[in-house]
């Protein structure tokens, strides 16, 4: 990703600074500087007010017992409690951070490897193209919607239109979206169904990979599937690198379609209590404040370190064509 | 990586060649046919969806088919007044809140980028460095003190808390999209600008805003569709009926209707699509330069 930050020269109309000191305090630097703050501030109050103290707030939260029902003349301070109840007696948690952590490892994999396979059948692909793109791009725009989360419902319920599609040739379906067995993987079938949206990026990142570079790996021999694996790949690293992130992230945060499709229960018997979804239920139907915010903070620390992982082993398969970070 | 300096023999294989014309002629059409019956496939959902809008109720999960036999439109009218308000309301509802995320987006993005692409001040790269960062987190680490605030301050039930924050920046990747695009507009028209003794204001005003058009436009239509679809903030923030935006209406719908109405609800679904449907193909094109520049989505 993008993080330098451009250092070149600025305000040409200021004198040329003494050659000994930097000229940090020359009149049309400081001027700069407070035309600076003064774009930012919009972008600065909301970085203090919505979301660094809310951030903080929320921390302090997570060890008081505070609920949104009773004054702030009750709200104790608990001490670790929260957390300890968390990871030791709490019944749902260890479930729903399964549930999140299965729903992530089977549906970012495939989402990604969907978009990159139909990316490269596109590339190749000359005509209709934009038809095509157009076609698989949409159900990104669409899939979040609470519309589709419903449809959903419809076609993967007991007597949805999928199971009478398969008994059509005579298969006996099972209750999909009621069954604990599968409810999960609809929704996951709802995640990879929006590849779209990485697709496009992918779609980007190959017209960016020379053409010289598979001409000149085709009059060396190497076959389709080599020419993949040591010339697209390795180009597209920072590309697929990019989505990985993107998507993981993005994984994590799903709410709609689990709320919808378990009409806001996560069930059946959990099956699909995502993590955001407990969040959700502690805060806004239990009204355990305190307890959802120690459950937010676990989960802000859980996708710090997930960040963390992915960037400092980023460096060991993403592929920079210019040597350094672009 | 293999070595790929062009390798200069080249043998001339006239009859292999016309073998493998043949062979990828076979596999263009094969590819293409596998193209149309998946783009059938992806978009089955949204069709049936429409299609089963047109049903009578009984029919809707027995028939996984695409083809009408009759049409009934009367799923329409019963749909639009199924709820405690027709469902232009909440349509209503939406659109202002849309249309104050649209603009708080395009303000406060564009000015946060210009100071962070144009701009020299102390602390710069940090705060670029925090601006990064928010795009990760996630809303649903500061709804509860966030809700507990706006509560305080007596904004539940009204549109403030799903437009102000808007005002303030708070949707970083848009303000990164626009530092991204600004970037690549040469320097030397604010310089020009500056000698013909423009201030900042100006120079951003007259000279950096007219150019960022592609990129005001993706803003748009990114908020555009995300604030029309987001559920979770509108859900936890809007709980009174009356100021019930779409995606909570819509969802409504489950609970409200005894024997659930499948016919009026997808009719419904299919109204509230078609604003995005129209974005889609409107914006099509910033929609898919947006994201190819940034990978927002």
């Amino acid at each position: 990703m993008v993080l330098a930050t451009a250092t070149r020269p600025q305000a040409a109309s200021t004198p040329p600074a003494p050659p000994r000191r930097r000229s940090r305090r020359s009149p049309g630097r400081r001027q700069e500087g407070l035309a600076g703050y003064v774009f930012l501030s919009p972008w600065l109050i909301g970085l203090m007010a919505v979301t660094a103290f809310p951030v903080l707030f929320s921390l302090y939260l997570s060890f008081t017992n505070y609920d949104i029902l009773s004054s702030w003349d009750m709200l104790e301070w608990v001490g670790t409690a929260n957390y300890e109840k968390i990871f030791t007696t709490d019944p749902i948690f260890w479930k729903s951070v399964r549930v999140t952590l299965t729903y992530a490892l089977i549906a970012i994999p495939l989402k990604l490897t969907a978009s990159l396979g139909v990316a490269l059948l596109l590339n190749r692909e000359r005509r209709g193209i934009g038809l095509f793109r157009s076609a698989f791009y949409l159900p990104s725009l669409l899939g979040g919607s609470v519309a589709l989360a419903l449809v959903w419902v419809a076609i993967f319920n007991g007597e949805g239109s999928f199971n009478s599609f398969l008994s059509l040739f005579g298969i006996q379906g099972e209750p999909w979206i009621n069954d604990p067995d599968w409810a999960l993987g609809t929704l996951m079938v709802l995640s990879v169904w929006q590849f779209g949206g990485p697709m496009v990026i992918f779609l980007a990142g190959l017209k960016q990979v020379p053409t010289e570079l598979y001409e000149a790996a085709s009059v060396d021999g190497a076959s389709r599937v080599r020419q993949f694996f040591h010339v697209t790949l390795p180009m597209l690293s920072p590309v697929i690198f990019f989505n990985l992130v993107l998507e993981t992230i993005h994984g994590f945060q799903g709410f709609t379609s689990a709320y919808v499709i378990s009409n806001g229960s996560g069930g059946p018997v959990y099956s699909t209590k995502i993590y955001t979804l407990m969040i959700y239920d502690k805060g806004f139907t239990d009204f355990q404040m305190g307890y959802a915010s120690a459950l937010a903070w676990i989960f802000l620390i859980a996708i710090g370190l997930i960040t963390v992982v992915f960037f400092s082993t980023g460096r060991f398969w993403v592929h920079y064509s210019d040597g350094g970070d672009s | 990586m293999t070595n790929l300096d062009a390798s200069p023999i080249r043998r001339s294989t006239r009859p292999a060649a016309d073998r493998r014309d043949r062979r990828t002629a076979v596999r263009t059409a094969a590819k293409h046919l596998g193209l149309i019956l998946l783009a059938l496939i992806m978009l089955y959902p949204v069709l049936w969806m429409a299609v089963s809008s047109l049903r009578p109720n009984d029919e809707i999960f027995r028939s996984p088919g695409l083809v009408l036999d009759g049409l009934q439109a009367e799923n329409y009218p019963l749909g639009w007044e199924a709820l405690a308000s027709p469902f232009g309301h909440y349509m209503i509802n939406s659109a202002i809140v849309v249309v104050g995320a649209i603009i708080g987006n395009l303000v406060s993005c564009s000015m946060a980028a210009y100071a962070f692409a144009r701009l020299d001040f102390t602390g710069k790269r940090w705060w670029f460095a925090i601006m990064l960062g928010t795009i990760m987190l996630p809303i649903h680490v500061i709804i509860v003190p966030q809700y507990i605030m706006f509560s305080q301050i007596g904004w539940v039930n009204t549109f403030l808390p799903l437009i102000v924050p808007k005002m303030l920046a708070t949707d970083a990747f848009f303000v990164f999209l626009m530092v991204q695009f600004i970037r690549g507009l040469p320097r030397e028209l604010d310089e020009a600008a500056r000698i013909d003794g423009a201030g900042h204001p100006r120079i951003f005003l007259r000279v950096i805003l007219p150019l960022m058009v592609p990129a005001l436009a993706t803003t748009t239509i990114f908020t555009f569709i995300w604030t029309w679809n987001d559920f979770f903030s509108q859900l936890i923030y809007l709980t009174d009926p009356d100021m019930y935006t779409v995606p909570v209406a819509l969802r409504s719908f489950v609970d409200s209707t005894v024997a659930t109405s499948w016919g009026s609800m997808f009719a419904m679904s299919v109204v509230s699509l078609i604003p995005i449907f129209l974005a889609f193909l409107i914006g099509q094109r910033f929609l898919i330069k947006g994201i190819a520049t940034t990978g927002i989505k």
